[in-house]
C-alpha cells in the first residue's frame, strides 16, 4: 500500500515533573519491522509509543522515521496511524463516517471519501455494517473499524496501544492472527504495545523488553527467549529459573556461583562480562530433569512443594539449595513413568548450555 | 442420625414466629404509593384544578363552576396575547441563545483546560456561589449598576464617553435579557459540563492523529457529542424564561409584559379562570416547545 518507514530512537527521555517515565533510550526498528513493546505496566512503554505517535511530547532526544525527523512535527504530519487501546472510535459517527474521518479533515470530497472508506470497510470485511455505529459492533469489530480508520491514511507505520486488551481469550487469538496476516500483506512497520510476553512471541520480530523506562534486551523472539540479556528478562518471559549468587569463579566462558548461607554452588555458561561480584543465572524450566546431576553444579537436591498436572506436561516447584519455587516441566511420559509426590526429595538436573549467564544492564 | 435431623427441622419449624406476610403485588404500590402521593398532590391535582378552572365562569367578585369557552376565545382572540407571547418568546430566544454561547465556553474551559479534578471542582463551586443569594436580590443588584445614576453611567460619563447618561440599560429589554442570562447561564453550564466531562479524552487525540486542527475537533467531536447536555440546558432555560414574571417585572420597570406577569395581573383582577385559560395555553407551548427538543436531540444517553 505505502512504504514502511524505519523508525529511529535516538537518546529519548520522557519527564513528566520529577518522574522520568522514560530514560534516553535508542532503538532502531527496521522498516517492515512487526516489533512489540513489552513490559509490565509503568515501564514506559505506551509513553514511548506516543511519543512516536507525537501525543507526547519529547523531553530530549530525537525519532526520525524514513528520512525525516518527526521530532517537533505534530501525530498527522508525521506518516504514523495510532490504534488507540480503547479504539477511540467516534460514538456519534458510522462506521463509514468514522473511517472517513480523516479524509474528512484534509477536505476529501464527500462521495470520494466516502468510496474510500467503503473500500477500507470491504477490505476489514465490515461493509455489511458500514451504516451502524459503533456501539452496536462487537469488541472484535470494533478493533476492525478502529484499523481500517488508522490504515486509510496510508500510515508508514501503525502504531497499536495495547489492541487486543480489550478482547476475550479467544478473540484475543484470533485478532492476533489477523494483526499478523495484515502487517505481512502491507509490509508496513507494526509498533505493538503490549503486556503479554505471549502476544509478544506470536507477533514480533523484534521484541523490545523495558523495564523502569529502559530497554532491557530488544532482539528477535527465539534471542529473548533462549539468551534473556537480564534477569528482568529472564523472569519476565517466563519459562526461566533465575539464581542469584556470589561469584566464586569466573573462567572464559564458565561461572561458577555460591547461593548464600545454604551453599548451593551452580555452574553456568557465559562470561561475567563486568567482573562482577554477583551475578544471576537463568536455566529454562523446561531443560530440567529429574536425575542425579552429572558434573557438580548442574543440579540440586530439592523438596517438592507443589505439584501442577498441565496435560502434556507437569509442573513441579521444588525448593532446596537456597532456591525457593524453582520450577521444572516435565513431560507427562517421564514423569508417570516415575511419578513423585509433593514432599518428597529429588534430585534435579540440567545440561551445561542450559544454565547461562545473565547480564545487567549499566546504570 | 436421621430421624433426629427430621423432629428438629420440624421443631424449629414450629418455633418460627408466624411472620405476618403482605401480597407481593401489594408491597410494590406500597413502595410506589409515597411518590405517587406526592406527584399527585403537588403536580397532577394542581394542573386538573387549572383545566377545570379554566372553564368556568366569572365576574368583578366570584367564580361560577360552568363549562364556557369564552376564557380560551379570549385569550386566543386578543393581539395583547399574541404580542405577549412573542415578546416572551423573543426573551426566551435571546436568553437562549446567550447562555448557550457562554455555558458551552465556560464548561468547554472547566472539562478540558483545567487539568486537575480539585480545581474543576473548585472552579465549578465558585461558578455556583451567586446561588447562595436569592433570585430577587442578584436582580435588584443590578439596578445601582444600570440606573441613570449608577456605577455604569457615572463612570461613562467621568470618562467623557458620552455627555449624558445612557437610557436604555435599565428598565428595556436590555436589562431584562442581561439579568436572565446572569440568572440562568449555570443551567446551562452544569448540564454541558456533565456531558464534555463524559467525553473520552482518547477521542480528542483521536482526532488529532487523523489531522483535525482544533476547531475540526470542536466541530466534529465535541460539539456533537455536547448535544444532549446542551438540549437539557435549554429545556431547563427555556422553562424557566418562559414562566419568568418577576425578572421582567423588575427589570423592565413594567415596560415590557411576559405570559407569566400578565397571568399575574389577571389574579390580581381576581379573573382566575382567564389565568387558568392562560396557564393552559402557555403549557402545551412549553410542552410543544420540549417535544420538539427532544425530537431532535437523543438525551436519553444522559439520564
Amino acid at each position: 500500500m505505502s512504504k514502511a518507514a524505519e523508525i529511529d530512537i535516538i537518546s529519548v527521555s520522557k519527564i513528566y515533573g520529577t518522574t522520568t517515565a522514560v530514560e534516553s533510550i535508542s532503538l532502531k526498528i527496521p522498516a517492515g519491522t512487526y516489533c512489540c513493546l513489552l513490559g509490565p505496566s509503568g515501564c514506559g512503554k505506551t509513553s514511548t509509543l506516543r511519543m512516536i505517535a507525537g501525543h507526547e511530547g519529547i523531553s530530549s532526544g530525537d525519532i526520525r522515521l524514513g528520512n525525516s525527523v518527526v521530532t517537533d512535527l505534530p501525530p498527522a504530519k508525521r506518516g504514523t496511524a495510532m490504534m488507540f487501546q480503547s479504539y477511540a472510535l467516534f460514538p456519534h459517527l458510522d462506521l463509514i463516517d468514522n473511517v472517513a474521518f480523516s479524509l474528512k479533515m484534509k477536505g476529501v470530497g464527500k462521495d470520494e471519501r466516502r468510496a474510500k472508506a467503503m473500500d477500507m470497510l470491504r477490505l476489514m470485511q465490515l461493509e455489511a455494517y458500514a451504516t451502524r455505529r459503533p456501539a452496536q459492533l462487537s469488541g472484535g469489530q470494533q478493533q476492525r473499524v478502529a484499523l481500517a480508520r488508522a490504515l486509510i491514511t496510508d500510515p508508514e507505520a501503525l502504531l497499536l496501544d495495547e489492541p487486543l486488551s480489550a478482547l476475550d481469550p479467544f478473540l484475543k487469538i484470533r485478532m492476533r492472527a489477523e494483526l499478523k496476516k495484515l502487517q505481512t500483506s502491507l509490509g508496513i512497520t507494526f509498533v505493538h504495545v503490549t503486556h503479554s510476553q505471549e502476544e509478544a512471541m506470536a507477533l514480533a520480530d523484534l521484541i523490545v523488553v523495558m523495564n523502569d523506562g529502559r530497554i532491557e534486551q530488544a532482539a528477535h523472539p527465539r534471542t529473548v527467549f533462549e539468551r534473556p540479556a537480564t534477569a528482568f528478562v529472564a523472569r519476565f518471559m517466563g519459562d526461566h529459573n533465575v539464581i542469584s549468587g556470589r561469584v566464586t569463579k569466573s573462567a572464559e566462558d564458565t561461572v561458577a556461583l555460591s547461593v548464600p548461607e545454604t551453599g548451593g554452588e551452580f555452574l553456568a555458561t557465559g562470561e561475567n562480562s563486568m567482573s562482577r561480584e554477583t551475578a544471576d543465572i537463568a536455566i529454562r524450566t523446561d531443560r530440567v530433569r529429574i536425575a542425579e546431576p552429572s558434573e557438580k553444579g548442574l543440579g540440586f537436591t530439592g523438596s517438592i512443594s507443589n505439584i501442577e498436572y498441565r496435560g502434556s506436561s507437569v509442573k513441579l516447584s521444588v525448593s532446596g539449595a537456597g532456591v525457593e519455587d524453582f520450577t521444572a516441566i516435565v513431560s507427562d511420559a517421564a514423569f508417570f513413568a516415575n511419578p513423585v509426590k509433593v514432599g518428597e526429595a529429588i534430585p534435579l538436573s540440567w545440561n551445561r548450555e542450559d544454565a547461562i549467564v545473565l547480564g545487567h544492564l549499566k546504570h | 442420625m436421621a430421624t433426629i435431623t427430621t423432629s428438629e427441622s420440624a421443631k424449629a419449624e414450629g418455633v418460627k414466629p408466624r411472620s405476618f406476610r403482605l401480597p407481593p403485588s401489594l408491597i410494590s404500590y406500597l413502595q410506589a404509593a409515597p411518590l405517587t402521593l406526592i406527584l399527585g398532590s403537588f403536580l397532577a391535582v394542581p394542573i386538573l384544578m387549572i383545566g377545570i378552572v379554566s372553564f368556568w365562569d366569572y365576574d368583578f367578585a366570584q367564580m361560577y363552576p360552568d363549562f364556557v369557552t369564552f376564557n380560551y376565545a379570549e385569550t386566543l382572540g386578543s393581539w395583547v396575547t399574541w404580542k405577549t407571547y412573542l415578546n416572551t418568546l423573543k426573551f426566551a430566544f435571546l436568553v437562549w441563545v446567550i447562555t448557550l454561547f457562554i455555558g458551552f465556553w465556560v464548561a468547554y474551559f472547566l472539562a478540558f483546560h483545567i487539568r486537575t479534578t480539585a480545581m474543576q471542582m473548585v472552579l465549578f463551586l465558585v461558578c455556583t456561589v451567586p446561588f447562595l443569594t436569592s433570585n430577587i436580590i442578584r436582580m435588584i443588584s443590578w439596578i445601582p449598576v444600570l440606573g441613570r445614576n449608577g456605577l455604569v453611567n457615572s463612570t461613562l460619563i467621568s470618562a467623557d464617553i458620552v455627555s449624558e447618561p445612557v437610557e436604555w440599560l435599565l428598565y428595556s429589554d436590555f436589562a431584562v435579557v442581561l439579568a436572565m442570562v446572569h440568572l440562568y447561564t449555570l443551567f446551562m453550564v452544569t448540564p454541558i459540563f456533565n456531558t464534555l466531562m463524559r467525553i473520552d479524552k482518547s477521542l480528542v487525540e483521536a482526532a488529532r492523529d487523523a489531522g483535525a486542527s482544533s476547531w475540526q475537533t470542536l466541530t466534529n467531536v465535541i460539539l456533537p457529542l455536547a448535544k444532549p447536555g446542551m438540549a437539557i440546558g435549554t429545556i431547563f432555560v427555556v422553562t424557566l424564561v418562559m414562566a419568568d414574571f418577576s425578572t421582567v417585572q423588575v427589570m423592565s420597570g413594567g415596560q415590557s409584559a411576559s405570559v407569566a406577569l400578565m397571568m399575574k395581573n389577571q389574579m390580581s383582577l381576581l379573573q382566575y379562570p382567564a389565568a387558568a385559560a392562560n396557564a393552559v395555553v402557555l403549557l402545551v407551548i412549553v410542552l410543544l416547545m420540549v417535544a420538539t427538543i427532544l425530537r431532535i436531540v437523543d438525551i436519553r444517553k444522559e439520564l
